[in-house]
């Protein structure tokens, strides 16, 4: 198997959490400069996958296999996942009490210099001199918060990053400037694997798999796999309390 | 024994100049290293008293500030005077240090506050090279009717360890008057700390007392603060900020009494550990009268495990990001 060619390779991942399967059998490959959308109802496990990938605490896999820029990073930290290239941008990012913008900003950042961090923050449509030296914490809106997160991974031009909901709590940031924030870490070679549950979202996506109950069940273009959760995928969940692939041995993961 | 001596500041100005020039420049570098600006001491407008050890290197008053002073054996007392209705423009400076490396530094002050005035301190307290070394403040402030004083205290130590600092202070806000303190030691070892501050809060005033401080190695750390809203609509906080690490030990004691209609209290104490390090917290809520309110909240643990995995998220490892959150935490504002 050329894995090489691949970015990310993800073969075969489980995850149990108190007793329950929350990530089965997840296979996923991502090329370099490639976007790819991860698409999931509510509680599908997209959120647990991006801190398996990420290496966070309490989601270390039970099986299955993490490549990443040719590295077994299965059992990295954190830290050397982000070394490496790999990054997250949280749902709902943490605040940080006394820590300025601009400070967090250059934590991770490529390029520490000003003009860096401030094309970083207009990447967001934030105002760099009215944002750069106010402090991640409380008093930023959870809208504010989201982008100085976006912001801050946009700055550190990761070989990857991993979008979580990005649009989510974001107030005036729309598709169209997620979709340019993204275009703009792939313009610069960078892989996005954007996790959402709006199908519009991944629109501009190169590619696209839609996750259910902890596995990925299908895969294809943005359009297919938009078709496939319109029309299948949420019906089947809301009126019927059932997924297809519970039913129908043709999708079948 | 060696007999006080009072002189009007003009003449220990005087005095000062020759002996002591190596000495003011010695604490003014403490004092630079410290985060203090050496400038704004010098600067005519700028109200200032700079004491090492016994002796009072520089006194600058500006109108409406006045010092007294006074030396003693192993420290000075003094009086900081601002007179009723001054609205003092820019920040008073205070610098109270020691160069040598034992010894022992008492500070006895008294600040008067007349009604109606504002002001601003900064004391910046430095002890470079300690390492068998007390430092005691003992203060009395009275903040007058309607008067707002500001007074925000910033420690400079070394890295020995071997200094105990004893900050007490007795304060009583009048009628409309605004008390706001703030203690940092975050700078160094912290040695021994422990503060008391007492305060008495009389109708419809303001009293926030903030304490920030970062233990390490077998430091011990000891916040001992109350506060007691007596007067009608008298609010009042106290808001604590400690980290411990290695072997430090921290304990928070905290009162608040409501004791009068429409008192307001809140104390809120957040503290880190890592390591070995013990905290621990007792706040104490007293009500006397059930048109009052007191509240509190504490939280003693490791740093936020999302905080961390952020900062590692983005390439820094375990202790570096630790250290952020924690400096974060303790900023000074």
């Amino acid at each position: 198997m050329q894995t090489d060619r691949y970015l990310l390779n993800v073969e075969n991942l489980g995850l149990k959490r108190g007793g329950r399967d929350i990530l089965r059998h997840v296979n996923l490959r991502l090329r370099a400069g490639q976007v790819h959308g991860l698409l999931g109802l509510n509680g599908s496990g997209k959120s647990s996958l991006a801190y398996a990938l990420m290496g966070c605490a309490g989601y270390e896999p039970d099986e299955g296999l993490i490549e990443f820029a040719g590295q077994d990073i299965t059992h990295f930290s954190i830290t050397q996942r982000a070394r490496s290239g790999l990054t997250l941008a949280w749902q709902e990012p943490a605040r940080f009490e006394g820590l300025p913008v601009g400070a967090y900003l250059a934590l991770g950042a490529k390029e520490r210099n000003q003009e860096s961090l401030a094309s970083a923050l207009e990447a967001v449509a934030l105002a760099p001199a009215a944002y750069m030296k106010r402090a991640v914490n409380h008093t930023l809106s959870g809208g504010e918060r989201k982008r100085v997160e976006l912001a801050a991974v946009h700055a550190m031009q990761p070989k990857l990053v991993i979008l979580d909901e990005p649009d989510s709590g974001v107030d005036v940031l729309t598709l169209r400037d997620v979709d340019a924030l993204i275009r703009s870490m792939a313009a610069r070679g960078g892989s996005v694997l954007m996790i959402t549950h709006r199908d519009e979202m991944i629109t501009a996506a190169d590619s696209a798999s839609l996750i259910c109950q902890g596995t990925i069940v299908f895969r294809g273009t943005p359009d297919e796999v938009r078709a496939y959760y319109g029309k299948r995928c949420r019906m089947h969940s809301g009126a019927l309390g059932a997924q297809p692939w519970e039913r129908d041995s043709r999708v079948s993961p | 024994m060696t007999t006080p001596t009072t002189k009007p500041l003009h003449q220990m100005r005087a005095q000062a100049e020759p002996a002591w020039t190596k000495e003011l420049e010695a604490i003014l570098e403490a004092y630079s290293k410290g985060g203090g600006d050496p400038a704004a001491l010098s600067m005519p407008k700028v109200a200032t008293l700079v004491v090492s050890s016994n002796r009072v290197l520089l006194a600058n008053e500006i109108p409406g500030v006045r010092f007294e002073a006074e030396e003693l054996p192993h420290g000075v007392r003094a009086r900081i005077l601002v007179a009723p209705g001054v609205h003092v423009e820019k920040t008073v400076h205070l610098c109270f240090g020691m160069l040598p490396a034992e010894g022992e530094q008492e500070i006895i002050a008294e600040y008067d506050i007349g009604a109606g005035a504002q002001v601003d301190f900064l004391a910046h307290c430095t002890f470079p090279n300690a390492i068998r070394l007390r430092h005691l403040m003992d203060a009395k402030i009275r903040v007058g009717s309607g008067a707002k004083m500001v007074y925000r205290e910033s420690h400079f130590h070394g890295p020995h360890g071997g200094i105990e600092v004893l900050p007490k202070a007795k304060v009583t806000v009048e009628d409309g008057g605004t008390f706001i303190s703030s203690f940092s030691l975050v700078h160094g070892r912290v040695g021994t700390l422990d503060i008391e501050y007492d305060v008495a809060a009389a109708k419809q005033s303001i009293a926030e007392l903030t304490t920030k401080a970062y233990g390490q190695s077998d430091d011990r750390l000891r916040v001992n603060e109350s506060l007691h809203l007596n007067g009608e609509g008298a609010r009042g906080l106290t808001k604590t900020r400690i980290a411990v690490r290695d072997q430090a030990t921290s304990e928070v004691f905290t009162t608040a009494e409501g004791n009068a209609p429409f008192a307001r209290g809140h104390m809120d104490c957040t503290e880190v550990i890592r390591g070995k390090a013990t905290a621990r917290n007792v706040p104490v809520v007293v009500v006397r009268d059930d048109r009052a309110h007191v509240t509190h909240e504490a939280a003693i643990g490791t740093v936020n495990h999302k905080e961390l995995e952020t900062l590692m998220a983005r390439g820094l490892d375990e202790e570096e990001a630790v250290d952020i959150i924690i400096r974060g935490m303790l900023q000074e504002s």
